[in-house]
């Protein structure tokens, strides 16, 4: 499956950048002139390391999810049908890298879908999307 | 008792996507369906959690009128059960009985049903006058009937009169249509029927969960203890689901109209339908305690995994969980029915809701039970639970401890209609009349109801579905198997009247309340009867020990029951209040009370309707409507001290051999609580020294109950506590207890 990483041997989470990964998905992927809107998220630690919140395409919410709104395609990437969707966010209670984001404006809520317009904008080359296997299934 | 530990890899692996279809003949029982009356209305969504009208159906003249919901029934009703009671009072005399035409099904989900962000907000409630007590019962129950009925606009739906020839009602929320249809060859039990209407009606495969069905079955045409089923269509199984408005004997009442079934088809489920003042609010307290539930469950009670089968073992280690008719509080062979089977028996793998959102998705379900006896013998099933109220009132009270034959009592009493609760009750009792001699094999026309024998407690169950033999007697409910036993010179009557577990004419749930006299309160100081979910105190009282002296639980039995209604009259359910507590709660003050949870519920309520709200007006909005249901209940002829009497058998030991099992406690009880010496003492005349402490205490207790629920000594609301609730408003109210002071 498609996962997007990130390597923090390069990113310096954000202090020498201007988090271009998360204004490049806010306005590309969300259409929001909001980075903290974007499905990954960049974060600093006081002793110079650094955390990125990002969906690994675990599949924790595919399990939980009531109205099998969410579902993997067939990259491996889950994948959420907004049609589908009650808004119930169980997907982002149940994520436990809190990957899984919602807008106050939106009733659906969204995450990654390693499509990759982070990884063309990072000016330290540490976003990539590699190819792993998917997990097995979780009993949540 | 140590922690149990989930082990994914010793589930059975049953496929759950496999049963038993009963779709061949949708078309001919199509084809013989009849429209009898169609309106054409204009659909809507709630407001603020209200749609403002409801719809009145009378099946006899096929009358179909919508009526405003007034602001003085928002104010003092709020929705859901106190909605329910609002229009039974309006609909009915107080000479009318459960058969009367005039005698209503009131359907009603509360202004935060249908909120998809919390756990456990789908509830439908369920009122009408009862066949097993003659005053109000009321039924808080899941599956999306509600909802759906409010997302198509209606806060409650009204059913009155008698249809001379069975009928389904259908409302359309999508293109706004009413149909009564006549149903004339519709199938009779719940499984098979909710399955085909559920195809009937749905528009396409996209469409069968915007369906949802109520319905029951055979036996409850032929007994007083008929339920209702509603329906959820579950995505993963691919089939029909259900939860039960229980007890009581709604179903019974429903089937007297000739009612078949309720159908409704709803708009496609969203996460802002109840258009609520304050979104953002129900968003992160939902998200936070769907947190909590990835957090604790699996430390704390595991509904996640084992639903509220998990204290079946807490049950029976503190000797409570009721065995053989309420005589002993554990069993040897309990493990065999435990959590530690049902989570490997129920299926793990799914999602198992009765609402949307629901994360502590406690509706567990067994896939792929294959029947061995009654009319679908054969057939492969899957079986909704069992609840713990199932294995505890279906199993050890009744001595069954074999899993499958467990599970098929369940599916039995599901789709047959009747309440699992009740049933497991009266089905104890005949069986400890049975061992006790007052009925025998020729009594019961040959069936042997010895403990445990579930062939012959299932055969008794398939003659109440044909309205044969015994189990049509059966079918009438301890209280009045009671009075027929007795009048046929069958026994003592003390002893019948002793052991036969009904209060109100509502048979026990399945507590062992000896030695807990908070739920001795619980239980009989209730306005519809010894159901748990007024005031489920056994487990603060004798587990958590939270509850320590007198005043603590006669405090208990005024804030609980008020607590707890008012989940039914917002279309809450009560578990996610407290089978998951935040990490923190036991340092809390007040831990017993949740306090974080009951200010979700605060916080879930001023978010949804915008009326601003805090802990303390919570209560208020609750004892508005149960001390309304009480007046009810005065005037229907009951809701007196005399109808919150107890049987003994709920109190302390009725029988020798139950003195002698635990004869070190009570023994001690003798020196401790009443500063006597047991020694010498025949064990008659130690049984005699409890019953007259126990008797006393359990009077002592609704003395104080009574007097801090604003009540006289004889149980009456008096006419300071209605003005104090703004129910001097109301002059009939007023009028019936004037008569009682």
């Amino acid at each position: 499956m498609k996962q997007l990483v990130i390597d923090f041997q390069k990113c310096d989470a954000g202090r020498n950048c201007n988090h271009e990964c998360e204004m490049e998905c806010a306005i590309k992927v969300f259409k929001v002139d909001d980075p903290a809107q974007a499905a990954l998220q960049i974060k600093a630690y006081e002793d110079g390391g650094g955390k990125a919140i990002l969906c690994d395409q675990c599949g924790d919410c595919v399990v939980v999810c009531p109205s099998e709104a969410l579902k993997r395609n067939k990259l491996g990437v889950v994948m959420i049908d907004k049609q589908l969707c009650v808004g119930c966010y169980m997907c982002i209670g149940f994520c436990e890298k809190d990957a899984f984001m919602r807008n106050p404006d939106w009733i659906v809520p969204h995450k990654c879908t390693s499509c990759g317009i982070c990884v063309k904008v990072c000016p330290h080359g540490a976003l990539s999307i590699v190819d792993v296997s998917e997990p097995a299934v979780r009993i949540i | 008792m140590s922690q149990l530990v989930f082990d994914p890899s010793k589930v059975m692996d049953i496929d759950y996507t496999q049963r038993t279809e009963y779709l061949d003949g949708l078309e001919a029982i199509k084809a013989a369906h009849k429209v009898l009356k169609e309106i054409t209305y204009t659909p809507s969504l709630p407001d603020k959690g209200y749609t403002n009208r409801t719809l009145y159906v009378n099946v006899g003249t096929h009358e179909i009128t919508e009526k405003p919901v007034t602001q003085q029934m928002k104010d003092v009703f709020i929705g859901g059960r106190g909605f329910g009671l609002y229009h039974l009072w309006n609909a009915v005399k107080s000479t009318t009985r459960w058969n009367d035409p005039e005698n209503e099904i009131i359907i009603s989900p509360g202004p935060v049903a249908g909120m998809t962000q919390y756990a456990g907000t789908g509830k439908s409630l369920v009122v009408s006058l009862s066949p097993q007590t003659d005053i109000p019962i009321d039924s808080n129950v899941g599956g999306f009937y509600g909802p759906l009925l409010k997302f198509s606009g209606f806060d409650a739906l009204e059913l009155q009169g008698k249809s001379d020839k069975d009928i389904i009602l259908f409302i359309d929320g999508v293109k706004g249509i009413i149909r009564i249809e006549e149903a004339p060859t519709d199938p009779v039990d719940s499984h098979v029927l909710a399955e085909v209407l559920t195809h009937m009606y749905a528009e396409n495969e996209k469409d069968l969960p915007n369906i949802s069905v109520v319905s029951t079955g055979a036996a409850a045409e032929h007994s007083l203890i008929g339920m209702l089923n509603f329906s959820f269509y579950d995505r993963r199984r691919k089939c029909v689901r259900f939860k039960q408005a229980g007890r009581g004997g709604i179903g019974t009442v429903f089937r007297d109209k000739r009612i078949r079934a309720l159908v409704v088809r709803g708009p496609k489920v969203a996460g802002d339908l109840n258009h609520p003042a304050d979104p953002e609010t129900i968003a992160k307290t939902g998200i936070k305690f769907h947190k909590e539930m990835r957090e604790n469950d699996g430390t704390q009670c595991m509904m996640r995994r084992n639903g509220t089968a998990h204290i079946v073992e807490i049950m029976d280690a503190y000797d409570l969980l009721p065995v053989h008719n309420f005589q002993y509080g554990s069993h040897p062979d309990v493990h065999k029915i435990d959590s530690s089977y049902w989570q490997q028996r129920c299926t793990q793998h799914t999602v198992d809701g009765c609402w949307y959102g629901c994360s502590m998705a406690c509706a567990k379900g067994a896939d792929g039970l294959v029947l061995k006896t009654g009319p679908y013998k054969g057939d492969m099933v899957t079986v909704d639970g069992p609840e713990y109220e199932n294995a505890a009132g279906l199993g050890s009270n009744c001595g069954v401890f074999d899993p499958d034959y467990l599970l098929e009592l369940n599916f039995y009493c599901d789709t047959y209609g009747i309440c699992t609760i009740t049933y497991g009750t009266l089905t104890a009792f005949v069986m400890e009349c049975y061992q006790r001699g007052i009925l025998n094999k020729e009594r019961t026309g040959g069936l042997e109801m010895t403990w445990g024998n579930a062939e012959a407690d299932l055969e008794m169950m398939h003659q109440m579905a044909r309205g044969e033999g015994f189990g049509k007697i059966a079918g009438l409910g301890v209280k009045k198997m009671k009075e027929h036993f007795i009048k046929q010179g069958w026994g003592d009557p003390q002893l019948i009247n002793d052991i036969g577990m009904e209060n109100k004419g509502l048979e026990y749930s399945q507590y062992m309340s000896k030695e807990s006299l908070a739920q001795q309160g619980g239980y009989a100081l209730t306005n519809k009867g010894p159901q748990h979910d007024e005031a489920w105190l056994i487990f603060m009282d004798m587990v958590n020990k939270q509850l320590p002296t007198f005043e603590d639980k006669a405090e208990a039995l005024y804030y609980f029951p008020l607590f707890r209604t008012w989940f039914g009259l917002n279309g809450f359910c009560k578990l996610p209040w407290n089978d998951v507590v935040p990490a923190d709660n036991s340092s809390q003050p007040e831990a017993h009370k949740v306090p974080e949870h009951v200010q979700n519920y605060v916080d879930l309520f001023s978010a949804t309707t915008g009326v601003k709200i805090d802990k303390e007006e919570l209560i208020l909005q609750s004892a508005k409507v149960y001390n309304f249901q009480r007046v009810f209940n005065i005037r229907m002829g009951k809701g007196l001290r005399l109808h919150d009497a107890a049987p003994y058998r709920s109190l302390g030991p009725v029988t020798k051999e139950e003195y002698e099992s635990r004869a070190e406690r009570y023994d001690q009880q003798i020196i401790t609580e009443m500063g006597l010496d047991p020694a010498g003492k025949t064990t008659e005349e130690k049984m005699a020294l409890h019953r007259q402490w126990r008797t006393d205490r359990f009077s002592k207790l609704m003395d104080s109950v009574y007097t801090r629920r604003g009540w006289t000594l004889d149980g009456v609301p008096t006419l300071a506590r209605l003005e104090e609730l703004g129910l001097d408003a109301f002059p009939e109210v007023v009028d019936v207890v004037k008569q009682h002071l």
